[in-house]
Protein backbone atom coordinates (compact mmCIF):
# COMPACT_ATOMS: atom_id res chain seq x y z
CA UNK A 1 0.00 0.00 0.00
CA UNK A 2 2.91 2.33 0.47
CA UNK A 3 4.42 1.63 -3.27
CA UNK A 4 2.89 3.69 -6.56
CA UNK A 5 3.12 0.65 -8.32
CA UNK A 6 0.13 -1.12 -6.88
CA UNK A 7 -2.35 1.95 -7.36
CA UNK A 8 -0.90 2.01 -10.97
CA UNK A 9 -1.81 -1.28 -11.57
CA UNK A 10 -5.34 -0.54 -10.20
CA UNK A 11 -5.77 2.01 -12.16
CA UNK A 12 -4.56 0.55 -15.45
CA UNK A 13 -7.06 -2.58 -14.64
CA UNK A 14 -9.83 -0.03 -14.05
CA UNK A 15 -8.73 1.61 -17.24
CA UNK A 16 -8.56 -1.57 -19.27
CA UNK A 17 -12.16 -2.75 -17.90
CA UNK A 18 -13.57 0.59 -18.95
CA UNK A 19 -12.01 0.07 -22.64
CA UNK A 20 -13.66 -3.20 -22.86
CA UNK A 21 -17.39 -2.13 -21.31
CA UNK A 22 -17.46 0.48 -23.86
CA UNK A 23 -16.00 -1.74 -26.59
CA UNK A 24 -18.84 -4.38 -26.25
CA UNK A 25 -21.68 -2.96 -24.75
CA UNK A 26 -24.74 -2.08 -26.80
CA UNK A 27 -26.68 -0.41 -24.64
CA UNK A 28 -25.99 2.95 -23.99
CA UNK A 29 -26.05 3.49 -20.67
CA UNK A 30 -23.39 0.62 -20.13
CA UNK A 31 -21.43 2.39 -22.56
CA UNK A 32 -21.30 5.07 -20.20
CA UNK A 33 -20.71 3.05 -16.68
CA UNK A 34 -17.75 1.63 -18.86
CA UNK A 35 -16.39 5.56 -19.81
CA UNK A 36 -16.98 6.30 -15.88
CA UNK A 37 -14.79 3.77 -15.24
CA UNK A 38 -12.15 5.01 -17.61
CA UNK A 39 -12.56 8.10 -15.37
CA UNK A 40 -12.58 6.67 -12.33
CA UNK A 41 -9.15 4.87 -13.34
CA UNK A 42 -7.86 8.21 -14.54
CA UNK A 43 -8.39 10.07 -11.34
CA UNK A 44 -6.61 7.40 -9.02
CA UNK A 45 -3.47 8.15 -11.34
CA UNK A 46 -3.23 11.60 -10.52
CA UNK A 47 -4.05 11.19 -7.26
CA UNK A 48 -1.38 8.54 -6.92
CA UNK A 49 0.90 10.77 -8.56
CA UNK A 50 0.22 13.52 -5.99
CA UNK A 51 1.00 11.55 -3.09
CA UNK A 52 4.10 9.74 -4.59
CA UNK A 53 5.37 13.09 -6.12
CA UNK A 54 5.86 14.70 -2.32
CA UNK A 55 2.23 15.16 -1.69
CA UNK A 56 1.89 18.14 -3.72
CA UNK A 57 -1.71 18.79 -3.71
CA UNK A 58 -1.58 20.10 -7.72
CA UNK A 59 -3.02 16.45 -8.39
CA UNK A 60 -6.22 16.88 -5.88
CA UNK A 61 -7.04 19.86 -7.71
CA UNK A 62 -6.90 17.89 -10.67
CA UNK A 63 -8.85 14.81 -9.43
CA UNK A 64 -11.79 17.45 -8.83
CA UNK A 65 -11.78 18.83 -11.92
CA UNK A 66 -12.09 15.52 -13.67
CA UNK A 67 -15.02 14.66 -11.12
CA UNK A 68 -17.20 17.71 -12.02
CA UNK A 69 -16.62 17.28 -16.06
CA UNK A 70 -17.74 13.46 -15.38
CA UNK A 71 -20.34 14.70 -13.41
CA UNK A 72 -21.62 17.53 -16.37
CA UNK A 73 -21.03 14.14 -19.28
CA UNK A 74 -23.32 12.18 -17.19
CA UNK A 75 -25.84 14.29 -17.28
CA UNK A 76 -25.40 15.58 -20.61
CA UNK A 77 -25.36 11.85 -22.06
CA UNK A 78 -28.46 10.43 -20.09
CA UNK A 79 -30.29 13.24 -21.86
CA UNK A 80 -29.30 12.42 -25.31
CA UNK A 81 -29.80 9.04 -24.40
CA UNK A 82 -33.43 9.50 -23.38
CA UNK A 83 -33.99 11.46 -26.55
CA UNK A 84 -32.64 8.60 -28.44
CA UNK A 85 -35.08 6.58 -26.24
CA UNK A 86 -38.03 8.84 -26.93
CA UNK A 87 -37.52 9.11 -30.73
CA UNK A 88 -36.30 5.68 -31.68
CA UNK A 89 -37.42 3.46 -28.72
CA UNK A 90 -34.40 1.65 -28.54
CA UNK A 91 -30.98 2.32 -26.94
CA UNK A 92 -29.12 0.67 -29.02
CA UNK A 93 -26.21 1.95 -29.50
CA UNK A 94 -25.75 -0.08 -33.45
CA UNK A 95 -29.51 0.68 -34.02
CA UNK A 96 -29.15 4.44 -32.94
CA UNK A 97 -26.92 4.89 -36.27
CA UNK A 98 -29.18 8.34 -37.92
CA UNK A 99 -28.91 11.73 -36.86
CA UNK A 100 -32.16 12.09 -38.18
CA UNK A 101 -35.56 10.17 -38.83
CA UNK B 1 -3.81 -4.85 9.17
CA UNK B 2 -3.53 -1.39 6.64
CA UNK B 3 -2.31 -3.99 4.09
CA UNK B 4 -5.35 -6.51 4.47
CA UNK B 5 -7.31 -2.98 4.52
CA UNK B 6 -5.83 -1.83 1.06
CA UNK B 7 -6.01 -5.54 -0.51
CA UNK B 8 -9.25 -6.27 0.10
CA UNK B 9 -10.48 -2.74 -1.08
CA UNK B 10 -8.16 -3.29 -4.34
CA UNK B 11 -10.01 -6.76 -4.66
CA UNK B 12 -13.58 -4.59 -4.09
CA UNK B 13 -12.95 -2.35 -6.83
CA UNK B 14 -11.22 -5.08 -9.36
CA UNK B 15 -14.18 -7.32 -9.35
CA UNK B 16 -17.03 -5.48 -8.71
CA UNK B 17 -15.65 -3.01 -12.30
CA UNK B 18 -15.02 -6.95 -13.56
CA UNK B 19 -19.27 -7.62 -12.51
CA UNK B 20 -20.02 -4.26 -14.35
CA UNK B 21 -19.08 -4.58 -17.92
CA UNK B 22 -19.33 -8.56 -17.70
CA UNK B 23 -22.75 -9.13 -16.14
CA UNK B 24 -25.71 -9.57 -18.55
CA UNK B 25 -28.94 -7.60 -16.44
CA UNK B 26 -28.62 -4.30 -16.63
CA UNK B 27 -29.18 -3.13 -12.97
CA UNK B 28 -26.56 -5.77 -11.69
CA UNK B 29 -24.02 -3.55 -13.30
CA UNK B 30 -25.22 -0.51 -11.74
CA UNK B 31 -25.05 -2.06 -8.62
CA UNK B 32 -21.79 -3.32 -9.47
CA UNK B 33 -20.58 0.20 -10.30
CA UNK B 34 -21.89 1.50 -6.60
CA UNK B 35 -19.07 -1.12 -4.93
CA UNK B 36 -16.39 -0.21 -7.64
CA UNK B 37 -17.04 3.24 -6.26
CA UNK B 38 -16.51 2.85 -2.88
CA UNK B 39 -13.67 0.90 -3.91
CA UNK B 40 -11.88 4.02 -5.46
CA UNK B 41 -12.93 5.93 -2.36
CA UNK B 42 -11.38 4.04 -0.15
CA UNK B 43 -8.14 3.90 -2.63
CA UNK B 44 -8.35 7.66 -2.25
CA UNK B 45 -8.09 7.43 1.55
CA UNK B 46 -5.38 5.34 1.46
CA UNK B 47 -3.78 8.08 -0.86
CA UNK B 48 -4.25 11.21 2.20
CA UNK B 49 -7.08 12.35 -0.30
CA UNK B 50 -9.94 12.77 2.32
CA UNK B 51 -11.34 15.83 0.46
CA UNK B 52 -11.33 14.19 -3.27
CA UNK B 53 -12.54 10.79 -1.30
CA UNK B 54 -15.69 12.57 0.55
CA UNK B 55 -16.23 14.86 -3.43
CA UNK B 56 -16.06 11.09 -4.97
CA UNK B 57 -19.01 9.72 -2.56
CA UNK B 58 -20.99 12.79 -2.84
CA UNK B 59 -20.73 13.38 -6.73
CA UNK B 60 -20.69 9.97 -7.77
CA UNK B 61 -22.43 7.72 -5.45
CA UNK B 62 -24.96 10.42 -4.50
CA UNK B 63 -25.34 12.00 -8.18
CA UNK B 64 -24.37 9.95 -10.97
CA UNK B 65 -24.79 6.57 -9.82
CA UNK B 66 -28.74 7.90 -8.93
CA UNK B 67 -28.65 9.52 -13.06
CA UNK B 68 -27.55 6.06 -14.39
CA UNK B 69 -30.68 4.40 -12.35
CA UNK B 70 -32.75 7.24 -13.24
CA UNK B 71 -31.70 6.83 -16.81
CA UNK B 72 -32.49 2.91 -16.71
CA UNK B 73 -35.68 3.06 -15.22
CA UNK B 74 -36.68 5.49 -17.80
CA UNK B 75 -35.44 3.55 -21.11
CA UNK B 76 -36.96 -0.09 -20.45
CA UNK B 77 -40.08 -1.09 -19.78
CA UNK B 78 -39.48 -2.47 -16.52
CA UNK B 79 -42.97 -4.60 -15.97
CA UNK B 80 -42.60 -6.18 -19.01
CA UNK B 81 -39.46 -7.63 -20.15
CA UNK B 82 -36.24 -8.11 -17.47
CA UNK B 83 -33.64 -5.61 -18.35
CA UNK B 84 -30.81 -7.31 -19.97
CA UNK B 85 -28.33 -6.34 -22.73
CA UNK B 86 -26.23 -8.68 -25.02
CA UNK B 87 -22.43 -7.74 -25.62
CA UNK B 88 -21.00 -8.04 -29.01
CA UNK B 89 -17.46 -8.80 -30.26
CA UNK B 90 -16.35 -10.26 -26.72
CA UNK B 91 -13.16 -12.36 -28.18
CA UNK B 92 -11.77 -9.34 -29.91
CA UNK B 93 -12.87 -6.65 -27.80
CA UNK B 94 -10.78 -9.14 -25.13
CA UNK B 95 -7.52 -9.60 -27.20
CA UNK B 96 -7.15 -5.82 -27.75
CA UNK B 97 -7.95 -5.11 -24.00
CA UNK B 98 -5.49 -8.10 -22.45
CA UNK B 99 -3.12 -6.23 -25.55
CA UNK B 100 -3.82 -2.78 -23.75
CA UNK B 101 -3.36 -4.57 -20.50
CA UNK B 102 -0.32 -5.58 -20.99
CA UNK B 103 0.90 -2.45 -22.62
CA UNK B 104 0.68 -0.36 -19.84
CA UNK B 105 1.97 -2.99 -17.20
CA UNK B 106 5.11 -2.79 -19.11
CA UNK B 107 4.80 1.04 -19.20
CA UNK B 108 4.28 1.12 -15.33
CA UNK B 109 7.49 -1.48 -14.17
CA UNK B 110 9.89 -0.06 -17.00
CA UNK B 111 9.44 3.90 -15.87
CA UNK B 112 11.32 4.63 -13.26
CA UNK B 113 9.04 6.65 -11.55
CA UNK B 114 9.44 9.83 -9.17
CA UNK B 115 8.92 8.44 -5.13
CA UNK B 116 9.62 11.30 -3.11
CA UNK B 117 9.48 10.98 0.69
CA UNK B 118 6.64 12.86 2.24
CA UNK B 119 4.53 13.09 5.75
CA UNK B 120 1.06 12.54 5.99
CA UNK B 121 -0.81 16.25 6.14
CA UNK B 122 -3.46 16.47 8.85
CA UNK B 123 -5.98 17.30 6.26
CA UNK B 124 -5.94 18.02 2.62
CA UNK B 125 -9.70 20.60 2.37
CA UNK B 126 -7.99 24.16 3.09
CA UNK B 127 -4.75 23.17 0.37
CA UNK B 128 -7.04 22.52 -2.07
CA UNK B 129 -8.93 25.32 -1.30
CA UNK B 130 -6.26 27.76 -1.64
CA UNK B 131 -5.26 26.20 -4.74
CA UNK B 132 -8.32 26.32 -6.72
CA UNK B 133 -8.34 29.99 -5.66
CA UNK B 134 -5.08 31.25 -6.49
CA UNK B 135 -2.73 28.65 -8.59
CA UNK B 136 -5.98 27.06 -10.60
CA UNK B 137 -8.36 30.05 -10.12
CA UNK B 138 -8.85 29.58 -14.78
CA UNK B 139 -9.98 25.86 -14.39
CA UNK B 140 -11.96 26.44 -11.35
CA UNK B 141 -13.64 29.43 -13.76
CA UNK B 142 -13.45 27.21 -16.62
CA UNK B 143 -15.06 24.19 -14.82
CA UNK B 144 -17.75 26.43 -13.48
CA UNK B 145 -19.02 27.56 -16.94
CA UNK B 146 -18.67 23.84 -18.36
CA UNK B 147 -21.32 22.78 -15.27
CA UNK B 148 -23.60 25.91 -15.97
CA UNK B 149 -23.36 25.07 -19.71
CA UNK B 150 -24.04 21.54 -19.12
CA UNK B 151 -27.06 21.88 -17.11
CA UNK B 152 -28.77 24.43 -19.45
CA UNK B 153 -28.02 21.78 -22.35
CA UNK B 154 -29.27 18.80 -20.19
CA UNK B 155 -32.85 20.68 -19.49
CA UNK B 156 -33.28 21.63 -22.52
CA UNK B 157 -32.33 18.57 -24.19
CA UNK B 158 -35.00 16.50 -21.74
CA UNK B 159 -37.61 19.02 -22.21
CA UNK B 160 -40.88 17.50 -24.26
CA UNK B 161 -41.53 20.52 -26.77
CA UNK B 162 -38.37 21.32 -28.16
Amino acid sequence: MDQLNSYLFVAAILFSLGVFGVITRRNGIAVLMGVELILNAANVNFIAFSRFGGMNFDGHVFGMLVIVMAAAEAAVALAIIINIYNNMNTINVDQASQLKQ
Amino acid sequence: MADYIFWLVVTVTVVSAAVVVLNSQLIYSAVALLFTLFGVAGLYVFLWADFIAGVQLLVYVGGILVLIIFGIMLTNRISSVRISHKSVQQGVGGAVVVWLFIFLSIVVIKTPWLDQPAIEPSSSVGKVGTLLLTKYVLPFEVVSILLLGALIGAAVLSREDT
